[in-house]
């Protein structure tokens, strides 16, 4: 299509070029000085004027983290934590959704409407009950103390719902006629047909549970026991005011947070974004 | 509830049959066939999470907060009535704690629903390489609160930091950011606006691509400029939108706890000990567990008449027809 530009549309165009270049340098410019720093030998990070792109390239930090500190460690508990809340979140919550959108049992409704009103309920308000819950089952310092709070959830439950309506009555009919069980249908027909929300729930599980700090904070008290997010707040937390903190290391132990996390947006990004304006629509 | 042994020994015929006939009645339709049980089945994993993690804690932080708990221990609570939340009412340090976070709110909420509206609007033009820039846009979104207080740490440094030095180069001398009570709150509240902005950027533009374009071309036909029909035309069809990011985002920001955690620890001067902070360090910084609690269902309390404002105001407004 040939489209004849006015004067208008060209200055709209510019306005619009410079003002996305400006939002995104502001938005990128922090992480290229964190990757430029983590690049850096302690004592050099700040030189005048400051060095956005790296100018050196040395990774002892790196190699200070995985050899000298337990990131290696808290990378590894951060993973297995992740999965485990992801897999038991996909499992837990299409199983509900399934009930919730295509069986008619007494009482469904009223049920479902009870989870939605657990959506309001702020986190804060739970958290401390929960963690004397959590400290008398002898969970403090374990893995399933980290992992099971967080294997279901109210919206993961909503999220599938409503995916599990749009499929067509007639796939469960016709598969009830040639005798499969509920069973069956769930895994074999339902669980196929909605990969891109499981998707969704699972891309928005990984980052919820990859980047939480509070519950690691109050559950994982022993070292061997801290997430990468949760190791990163301590070693951050200087002794005193007057130490100068090693910026550098911090820096290399940021992208070794946030790496992972970002692999997974640009892998997933279409989920994500979608499962953001699906919540902003529906909420 | 009245509770009389002679009308439940000798009830009434009536509603005796009545009660009985309509327990029959529930009986019979849970064993009919058109009830499928199995739903129960696929439902209970998540009930019995949804019990355990989230009644059992509601009911039992209720109960918390009117006992004087201060070991995690089961044994020794008395049950101290309402002196918990008699003391909460003349406690200086928790109400300063609500003014940082109603702060915090106004600062973050307001100008973050505003700067990501502005980058919606631009984004919906037709413009080459969206895509690249929603993805830049996006990094602060999915990014660690701890890695990117961090970061921020560094760049709002007053001596070395990268934003003081660029005000320099515009002849300003930058305020010692996260080290001066009258300017850190407004430090956080700016990262949080920066972080958010492309997520509530995606929920704009969603609103804003349900906005049908003939009602533009009609308003340019009718004369209007753009300034006018952004007023008179955008702004009022994304109503439910700006009410759903104004909800969220009051809830959301009502709660701050990481950044504060990493960034000031609630300082300097308590100048940003925000509520869910100072019930953080109440309860397990001084293990004053049933204190806590009752902090944190006044908090609640607070979040709740706050959203049920808004959705009255949003009711209100609904009336106003176009």
């Amino acid at each position: 299509m040939v489209e004849k530009l006015t004067p208008q549309m060209v200055i709209t165009r510019i306005v619009g070029y410079g003002v996305l270049i400006l939002v995104a340098g502001m938005m990128i410019v922090p992480f290229m000085w964190m990757v430029s720093t983590s690049l850096k030998t302690p004592g050099t990070e700040f030189s005048y004027p400051p060095e956005i792109l790296p100018t050196q390239l040395d990774l002892t930090n790196y190699r200070t983290l995985f050899l000298n500190l337990p990131f290696g460690r808290y990378f590894l508990n951060t993973l297995f934590i992740t999965l485990a809340t992801v897999a038991g979140q996909l499992l837990i919550c299409s199983l509900a959704a399934y009930g919730f959108a295509r069986l008619n049992f007494m009482g469904r409704d009223t049920i479902f409407v009870l989870y939605l009103t657990t959506m309001m309920i702020p986190f804060q308000i739970t958290l401390i009950p929960l963690y004397l819950i959590i400290t008398q089952l002898g969970w403090v310092n374990t893995y399933q103390g980290l992992i099971v709070p967080g294997i279901s959830s109210a919206f993961g439950i909503f999220l599938l719902r409503q995916s599990f309506l749009n499929i067509p009555r007639d796939y469960q009919d016709a598969a009830r006629i040639d005798g499969a069980n509920e069973w069956q249908i769930f895994s074999r027909i339902f669980l196929p047909l909605n990969g891109p929300t499981l998707a969704t729930l699972g891309v928005f599980a990984f980052m919820g549970t990859w980047t939480d700090l509070i519950w690691p904070l109050l559950i994982a008290r022993n070292e061997q026991m801290r997430t990468l997010e949760l190791g990163l707040a301590y070693f951050n937390a200087r002794p005193n005011a007057f130490l100068q903190p090693n910026w550098p290391l911090l820096m290399a132990g940021s992208v070794v947070v946030m790496l992972p996390v970002l692999i997974v947006y640009i892998v997933a990004q279409r989920y994500f974004v979608q499962g953001i304006a699906l919540s902003g629509v529906k909420g | 509830m009245l509770h009389n042994p002679a009308a439940s020994a000798a009830p009434s015929p009536g509603t005796g049959a009545g009660v009985l006939g309509r327990l029959l009645t529930l009986w019979r339709r849970f064993w009919s066939r058109s009830n499928e049980k199995v739903g129960y089945l696929f439902i209970l994993p998540s009930l019995i999470h949804l019990i355990a993690f989230l009644f059992i804690p509601l009911v039992f932080s209720f109960f918390l907060s009117f006992r004087d708990w201060t070991k995690p221990s089961f044994a020794d609570a008395p049950y101290v009535g309402l002196d918990n939340y008699q003391f909460l009412l003349g406690d200086r340090r928790f109400w300063q704690a609500m003014g940082n976070s109603a702060y915090y709110t106004a600062l973050a909420v307001p100008l973050g629903m505003a700067f990501s509206l502005a980058i919606a609007i631009v984004m919906n033009q037709k413009l080459k390489g969206k895509a690249f820039f929603r993805t830049l846009f996006f990094m602060p979104v999915v990014s660690s609160w701890v890695a990117v207080s961090i970061i921020w740490l560094t760049l709002l440094d007053p001596n070395v930091g990268i934003v003081n030095y660029v005000l320099k180069l515009f002849g300003v001398t930058g305020p010692n950011w996260l080290g001066d009570p009258r300017s850190a709150m407004p430090s956080i509240a700016l990262i949080a606006i920066w972080k958010s902005a492309g997520f509530n950027m995606v929920i704009w533009l969603a609103g804003l691509q349900a906005i049908p374009q003939e009602l533009y071309e009609a308003a340019a036909i009718d004369g209007a400029n753009r300034w006018q029909s952004f007023w008179r035309i955008t702004l009022p069809l994304l109503a439910p939108t700006s009410f759903f990011l104004a909800v969220t985002g009051v809830i959301g920001a009502l709660q701050v706890f990481t950044p504060v955690y990493v960034l000031t620890k609630g300082g300097p001067l308590d100048s940003t000990n925000t509520a869910v902070f100072h019930i953080y360090r109440r309860a397990f910084q001084e293990f004053d567990f049933g204190y806590a609690s009752a902090q944190s269902w006044v908090l609640f309390a607070v979040i709740f008449v706050i959203t049920v404002i808004q959705v009255g105001l949003r009711r209100r407004n609904e009336e106003i027809q176009y």
